[in-house]
């Protein structure tokens, strides 16, 4: 495989580290892009989810909103949003499409979560007096925490493929150095580059996985 | 020099029913092969994925590897998952299939599974005391049980394979997507919204279509459920 061999060559140069362009910088933007975009996206779709699924109300929009966002192309609203007004601001395009694309899959585990947790447990809260704030941030949301991370876990990873496909609507990101690579026709390029974005994609999954396993714990200890 | 045109293309406007018109051709195109792609690389995935299930079902110890690595392949973005291909495909349409296929693959394998080890082992043992034999039992109770599950999969991994094509662009063959990354290039705002319109289009039509064939194969959950 002389490509991979190529394309280590072109990972191990520090040369492409450095600078603007390199490797460094592209995997500092793209790091920014997912975590503020995420955190943003939290903000905007948990309190949403979690009021809604408290009062048990619009669970169709909150459900289908899912499928919409699947069948929407991240490349096309990238585009769509370029050529708005919205383009002029640097990454604007590229942040907005994010957390668009981030929003439908948190707001639909946290709603699925709470709607899920037991409606027994959720009457006998009921029963004991608790006030509706405190069904919800005592019961409701402690039980619904897996899902909810869950959704977090999707959007993760969703960010990190968007934030990658921003590059080719002139986004920051690791991405830049694939869409530079086949500017270039610079096949190992293109491969150090693709690698790159995997291996930081397998890596928020692995965060994500290591968390789950440690979540849950100090949230029973904690009760 | 006469004067320019004063139409909505001349305005460069976002609906515009002249580019309709005079493009219909290019427009027609695009959506054949954005259908070939998809459909191709779905019914692929299909192949591939309804015998891995089965193995993954019938040994145990197989499902594990086979999940672990259908989500490694799930996590990797699209974008990174054309270019990883590119030494082996070039620049053609087979690499944009084969990283479609390894998409799909991923959702279908999940869901057929997910389908097949929901039948419930009473329904097993009644078929075997009924002597059915494994093929029999496989082919007859256990993949019809497994069918509102294997299509859900489908669905998706198909609404996910007309949304993904798009980023094929980057090598040419993106069908809907080449269109929508010329209309960027030249800041062409009736293309890209023209384009990115009908891929929605196709992504909607296409699940419609799979409902109605899901109530078609699947008579029974509905009078279930009525």
């Amino acid at each position: 495989m002389s490509t991979l061999a190529a394309s280590w060559d072109w990972l191990t140069d520090p040369a492409h580290w450095s600078g603007d362009d390199g490797i460094r910088h592209r995997l500092l933007q793209h790091l920014l892009l997912t975590v503020v975009c995420l955190l943003l996206s939290c903000l905007i779709a948990l309190p949403v989810a979690l009021v809604l699924g408290h009062l048990g109300k619009g669970g169709a929009l909150a459900v289908n909103l899912s499928n919409v966002g699947r069948a929407v192309p991240t490349f096309a609203v990238l585009v769509l949003l370029l050529l708005t007004p919205v383009g002029r601001w640097g990454e604007g395009p590229t942040v907005v499409a994010l957390v668009l694309f981030a929003v439908p899959p948190l707001l639909t585990n946290a709603y699925v979560g709470m709607r899920e947790v037991d409606r027994g447990v959720v009457q006998a809260a009921r029963g004991m007096g608790m006030t509706g704030r405190q069904l919800l941030f005592r019961v409701e949301l402690p039980l619904a925490l897996p899902l909810l991370l869950n959704g977090v876990r999707i959007a993760a990873v969703q960010l990190v493929a968007t934030a990658t496909i921003a590059a080719l609507a002139g986004g920051g990101g690791l991405g830049r150095i694939i869409t530079a690579g086949f500017n270039l026709a610079s096949t190992p390029m293109v491969v150090a580059g693709a690698l790159l974005v995997a291996v930081f994609a397998l890596l928020v999954e692995g965060v994500f996985e290591v968390a789950e396993r440690l979540v849950p714990r100090w949230a029973r200890g904690g009760r | 020099m006469t004067a320019p045109p004063d139409d909505c293309l001349a305005r460069n406007e976002w609906i515009c029913g002249a580019y309709l018109s005079t493009r219909r051709q290019i427009l027609f195109d695009a959506v054949v092969q954005h259908l070939q792609l998809t459909l191709l690389s779905v019914l692929i995935a299909l192949v591939v994925a309804l015998p891995l299930a089965v193995l993954a079902r019938r040994w145990g110890w197989a499902a594990g590897p086979v999940l672990a690595v259908t989500t490694v392949l799930y996590t990797i973005p699209s974008l990174a998952m054309f270019s990883l291909l590119l030494p082996l495909y070039g620049l053609s349409a087979a690499l944009v299939v084969a990283g479609l296929v390894l998409y799909s693959l991923t959702l279908l394998v999940r869901n057929i599974l997910a389908g097949l080890r929901a039948v419930p082992e009473e329904t097993r043992q009644a078929a075997r005391g009924l002597g059915y034999g494994p093929v029999r039992l496989l082919l007859t109770v256990e993949l019809p049980l497994a069918l509102p599950a294997a299509m859900a999969g489908l669905r998706i991994a198909t609404v996910s394979a007309v949304s993904l094509v798009t980023v094929g662009a980057i090598v040419g063959f993106g069908g809907l997507g080449n269109l929508i990354y010329a209309g960027m290039n030249t800041y062409f705002k009736a293309q890209v919204l023209t384009a990115s319109v009908l891929c929605v289009l196709i992504a909607f039509a296409a699940d419609l279509l799979l409902l109605g064939v899901q109530r078609l194969l699947t008579p029974w959950t509905r009078a279930a459920r009525t």
